[in-house]
């Protein structure tokens, strides 16, 4: 757990937050008590003239506030008086005789930036890592030690509302800009100089110089202008769907702090901190964010050691495999790029070149990119290959022409070197028939495009050794991606839950229902994209092989085979990249408009009304049941990889917490019910999963208690 | 291990013309002059025939494109035969100090008998450049057929884009100054303004003594500059009047405005060129050449151009004392490249440091409890100016001279460049 200590320089007392071994300093209660009565320590000693607030974690200035020690609270006047208590401390930092200032390096995050801002003045460094962010409505929560009311105060409230409504972090630079921050030095002179500026505001001989503010932001933040900003800003808010709750309430918090003063815009904040808490949606948002923290740890770290990687083998140098190739070099990694030529082979290099150019002037320089360009070695023919420890297939999904590959691959490595294939669907069993070192086989399914889609799905199959998918997982995380182990089986779990999702909506469309209602109804629900949006989007030929993949398990029970997407593929209808899809194209854009013929070539009757609910219903239980069959079938490793792997992998709404959390809210005997009535309306393709049916009986729940508390 | 070879590689002699303040006095020339000015000099005071030279390798960093072998064209215009290869190396502040050890090289090898190695910079004549997109078209007018086709050369160029670009000492790869990763290095070395200030007027102070004492002219080669032809005999960055007062006036140069690092603590851009005669032992004496010191060893390092873009003679030391097997205490001369203050004191902090010694170097303890007073008594780069293709030069020349004047034995010579990279070279006594 962080604490505080004092050191004295000169006359200029340095309050060090010290993570104790953490790698981040968390602000809970008893280090805000703590650091009050050094602060009292600092009023009362009159050798003392300032302070300055520090922290020893070499990579972070404060994370904020110990979110776990708020679960625990039971009610909001709880979370309140705590709340209370922790905006007097920093209202009596604010308001102290003796200056303080804050020293800042690297993440500067929620309770962390509320402190900064209680202070003086704000020294930070210059370096990359050094950030500011109030992440709270992630959270589906608020700033509330004072955020809502200092933020606007500092840097005015066009800046404050883009921070506290979306998140977003301010890099050093950009926080200079808009007077967030006073002064950048580079990080190894941080503290010095917040010494400096401190002993300079307490003697007068420095203070800190008013930022230049473009016009623009100097008429947004006047009065007269404020009905405008305040539109722009519900607006946005609007945008949410009605999904996430934190939004108004930041809008109406600060509002009271302009127009009713600080004291009823601080009783605001804390008031709406302490019932936001206490949200469903909260509850969610939180159990996404431990349960994203958790991707992000090597489950096999404990008993399997990963194999050292240095190079990886890309094969195939086509979107994927460019992709794969991409975000291995801008890590750090080596890529051997092979194709069927040299030629293609440096095609895919050019798009890593592209790839990677759009992130240059954007904290990339010129020349990263080209040393990250530069780790791609091109190959036309497997010798090279030898050099890699992991080799990652992304050629046509074929089963044969993956066997071949194997078999290649295997010729010139040694015992050790991993072979992952990336499918999206063709169990990985199968492609390991006939393997000379089967334990060595896996599965890395990325999702496309691979520089932006977070999840891996890393299958394993019952030869898979340990150390293989401990090595893959590795090398998925320092790739960048959220990883879950998933084991084997058509579509593994996201393309399979998934897929059933689809099938639901083939349903629904095949009984009359309109694309868009379909679509509009889903994203009402709280998805970004509807079904035949995402069709497009992922491509209508990748799809029908898919369905091909999954068409038997799913046939057995009862979900009625659609030949609708075949169809329109052979039609010519391949989504997005072809310009032709559910929906009507212009330059490459999707627009609002269905194609209408699409209707016809399906073979599809009239169309007719279908409540909305309906629909969402119908699509979300089968994507729940489905999710519930994979965890009892051992696809799943847990409740939470199910969770992550549908938030991550085709954006379950996140103010949801993903299927299983939602199950739990729902509860199992509930869910068998409605899938019941479901089963009795629309046939068995709804019968609920056995282990529903259980779990219904015995009320045994998915997640443990503690993750989601009832709401007052 | 350098020099297995029964060959050693003898310092016959070394001089350098006065270096002076960037667009200073030798406002009017290009880096090739001064060169010239230098390997002529050499030449003549060591009464070689240049005839005898088997090669001449000269470091460079700032390059003229008009001359960018700047040592084959200054040993030309210097009298050196058409048929004596000469080359340019480039390696930052570290450039002479390779062109020297080339010639070990080449001398130990048995490819060279006599090889006048050196260095010149003209920071007063640095090449300004066009954007990248006025330089492409540029090169298109070469099929231009009418002036008309000019048109074509303007249209659509932003007029930002027409801006001469000025280069940067900065890190390509990292784009930061050298002087901001300079101030960084001695707050993370905990070296604080007033102890760089210090040392920066004992750097004056030694030189301005050695001036008066007549050690630095023994080094200098005079030169008369065009188109007056003023004989120029002495530095003009040395200052006898500084104090620490003077010092402690001056703001912060790169980290504004709490930073240490100060144009009174750092070396000041400077042009100038120097020289250094170097020789299979065995030859000099059958010419009858007096043996000044013998090159026992060198080394050269890198590390990362981030954090540790100056230290590398923390590094190079260290490993150049173990595989010789002596330490700190055997040395008699020292001469360290003074980039700035700061960074001399980050470097001899790394060198006393027991931390710095177990993290870093693996050893057990630290390298050094150092002795201020065997470090650059004559002053060094802070006070008499750093051209960065030659100050490697002058080092050699200055410790082989102190080894004369002291009746030392041994000397390190050490530099830290650009680029993350460092240098030491270890220099034994010759012929009394």
């Amino acid at each position: 757990m962080s604490r505080v200590e004092l050191e004295r320089r000169g006359d200029v007392a340095v309050v060090w937050l010290d993570p104790e071994g953490e790698p981040v300093n968390t602000l809970s209660t008893a280090l805000l008590r703590r650091f009050s009565e050094l602060l009292d320590e600092i009023e009362r000693d009159d050798a003392v003239k300032a302070g300055v607030v520090a922290s020893r974690s070499p990579r972070s200035f404060a994370a904020g506030a110990d979110i776990r020690e708020f679960l625990r609270f039971t009610s909001p006047d709880e979370v309140r008086a705590v709340i209370s208590e922790g905006q007097a401390l920093l209202g009596r930092l604010e308001a102290s005789r003796k200056p303080v200032v804050a020293a800042v390096h690297g993440a500067c995050m929620g309770g962390g930036v509320e402190l900064a801002l209680a202070c003086r003045a704000i020294v930070a460094s210059d370096h990359p890592s050094t950030r500011f962010a109030l992440p709270e409505v992630n959270l589906g929560l608020l700033p509330g030690l004072g955020g809502t009311q200092r933020l606007p105060a500092r840097i005015g409230l066009p800046d404050a509302l883009d921070m506290v409504l979306t998140g977003r972090s301010a890099y050093a630079r950009k926080a200079r800009k808009m007077g967030l921050v006073d002064v950048t030095v580079p990080q190894e002179s941080v503290v010095d100089a917040a010494v400096h500026a401190a002993r300079g505001l307490a003697d007068g001989s420095w203070r800190p110089r008013e930022p230049r503010r473009p016009l623009r932001d100097r008429l947004q933040g006047s009065a007269p202008a404020r009905p405008l900003v305040w539109r722009t800003a519900e607006r946005q808010v609007a945008k949410g769907g009605g999904h996430y709750p934190a939004l108004p309430r930041v809008l109406a918090v600060m509002r009271t702090g302009i127009e009713h003063g600080r004291s009823a815009g601080f009783e605001a904040e804390s008031k709406a901190f302490a019932e936001l808490l206490f949200t469903p949606e909260a509850r969610a948002l939180i159990h996404v964010f431990f349960a994203q923290s958790a991707a992000r740890k090597n489950p096999y770290r404990d008993h399997a050691e990963p194999r050292p990687v240095d190079t990886v083998a890309v094969l195939g140098a086509g979107l994927m495999g460019s992709g794969i190739a991409q975000v291995s070099v801008d890590k750090g990694l080596h890529v051997v790029l092979k194709d069927r030529d040299l030629e293609l082979a440096a095609k895919g290099k050019g798009a890593v070149y592209r790839g990677l150019s759009r992130r240059v002037g954007k904290g990339v320089t010129p020349f990263q990119r080209d040393r990250a360009v530069e780790r791609v070695t091109l190959a036309g023919d497997y010798a090279a290959v030898a050099s890699a420890q992991i080799t990652i297939e992304a050629v046509l999904e074929d089963v044969g022409l993956k066997r071949e590959v194997l078999h290649e691959v295997e010729a010139v490595t040694q015992p050790g070197h991993v072979f992952a294939s990336n499918t999206s669907a063709i169990p990985i069993t199968r492609i390991a028939q006939g393997a000379g070192r089967p334990e060595a086989v896996v599965g890395m399914h990325y999702f496309s495009p691979v520089p932006r889609m977070p999840l891996l799905e890393v299958i394993v199959t019952d030869a898979t050794a340990d150390w293989a998918a401990a090595t893959a997982v590795e090398v998925g995380l320092r790739q960048g991606k959220t990883v879950i182990v998933v084991g084997d089986g058509p579509g593994f779990y996201a393309v399979r839950v998934l897929g059933r999702f689809f099938a639901e909506a083939m349903a629904c469309l095949r009984e009359g229902a309109d694309i868009t209602l379909i679509d509009g109804a889903m994203r009402h629900y709280g998805f970004p994209m509807g079904p035949f949006e995402l069709l497009d989007e992922v491509g209508l030929d990748v799809s029908a092989k898919v369905e091909t993949v999954l068409a038997e398990a799913f046939a057995e029970r009862g979900v009625p085979p659609d030949d609708a997407v075949k169809r329109l593929v052979e039609a010519g209808y391949r989504g997005r990249k072809a310009g032709k899809g559910f929906y009507r194209y212009e330059r490459g854009k999707r627009t609002h408009e269905v194609d209408r013929h699409v209707y016809q070539i399906a073979g599809l009757g009239s169309r007719r009304a279908m409540p909305e609910a309906d629909i969402q219903e119908r699509l979300s239980l089968a994507l729940l049941d489905e999710a519930v069959r994979c965890l009892d079938e051992g696809v799943l490793r847990s409740p939470v990889d199910g969770d992550v792997g549908a938030l991550f992998g085709f954006a379950f709404p996140y103010f949801l917490g993903g299927p299983f959390f939602l199950a739990d809210r729902i509860g199992a005997a509930a869910l068998v019910q409605r899938l019941r009535a479901l089963e009795g309306r629309h046939g068995p393709q709804f019968a609920p999963a056995p282990g529903l049916v259980r779990r219904a009986e015995s009320g045994e729940r998915f997640h443990p208690q503690d993750e989601e508390r009832p709401t007052p | 291990m350098f020099v297995p070879s029964p060959r050693t590689v003898a310092v016959v002699d070394g001089s350098r013309i006065p270096f002076l303040r960037a667009g200073g006095g030798y406002a009017s020339l290009i880096a090739y002059d001064l060169a010239r000015m230098a390997v002529r000099g050499l030449l003549d005071r060591a009464q070689l025939d240049a005839a005898r030279l088997d090669a001449v390798i000269l470091g460079s960093v700032v390059q003229n494109p008009a001359t960018s072998n700047v040592a084959r064209d200054a040993a030309l215009a210097a009298g050196v035969p058409e048929r004596t290869p000469a080359y340019t190396v480039t390696m930052a502040c570290i450039s002479a100090n390779r062109a020297i050890a080339d010639a070990g090289m080449m001398i130990a090898a048995g490819q060279a008998d006599t090889v006048l190695a050196g260095g010149v910079e003209m920071l007063g004549d640095v090449p300004i450049g066009f954007t990248r997109e006025v330089r492409r078209r540029f090169f298109e007018t070469r099929k231009y057929k009418s002036a008309l086709d000019w048109r074509r050369f303007f249209a659509g160029l932003k007029p930002s884009e027409l801006m001469p670009q000025p280069p940067a000492i900065a890190e390509y790869s990292t784009g930061e100054t050298m002087g901001r990763s300079a101030d960084r290095l001695a707050a993370a070395f905990g070296i604080a303004r007033g102890d760089q200030d210090a040392y920066a007027l004992r750097s004056h102070q030694g030189a301005a003594h050695a001036r008066s004492e007549g050690l630095l002219g023994a080094e200098i080669t005079p030169v008369a500059v065009p188109p007056g032809f003023d004989a120029l005999e002495a530095d003009d960055g040395i200052r006898e009047d500084t104090s620490l007062e003077r010092l402690a006036k001056l703001g912060p140069a790169f980290v504004k405005p709490f930073g240490t690092v100060t144009a009174g603590n750092s070396s000041p851009l400077t042009d100038g060129a120097a020289a250094t005669l170097l020789m299979d032992e065995e030859r000099a004496r059958a010419d009858g050449r007096r043996v000044r010191a013998r090159v026992r060893d060198f080394v050269f390092v890198a590390q990362d151009p981030g954090d540790e873009l100056l230290l590398g003679p923390a590094y190079a030391v260290p490993r150049l004392l173990e595989r010789n097997g002596l330490s700190w205490s055997d040395l008699d001369v020292v001469e360290i490249h003074e980039a700035f203050a700061g960074q001399v004191l980050a470097v001899l902090a790394a060198l006393e440091s027991d931390a710095f010694a177990r993290e870093r170097l693996g050893r057990e303890e630290r390298v050094a409890r150092v002795d201020l007073d065997r470090v650059n008594p004559w002053g060094g780069s802070v006070s008499l100016g750093h051209p960065f293709g030659a100050t490697g030069s002058r080092l050699v020349n200055t410790a082989v001279h102190r080894l004369e004047h002291e009746d030392g034995k041994l000397a390190l010579v050490t530099a830290c460049a650009a680029g993350g990279q460092g240098h030491a070279m270890l220099l034994e006594r010759g012929d009394a």
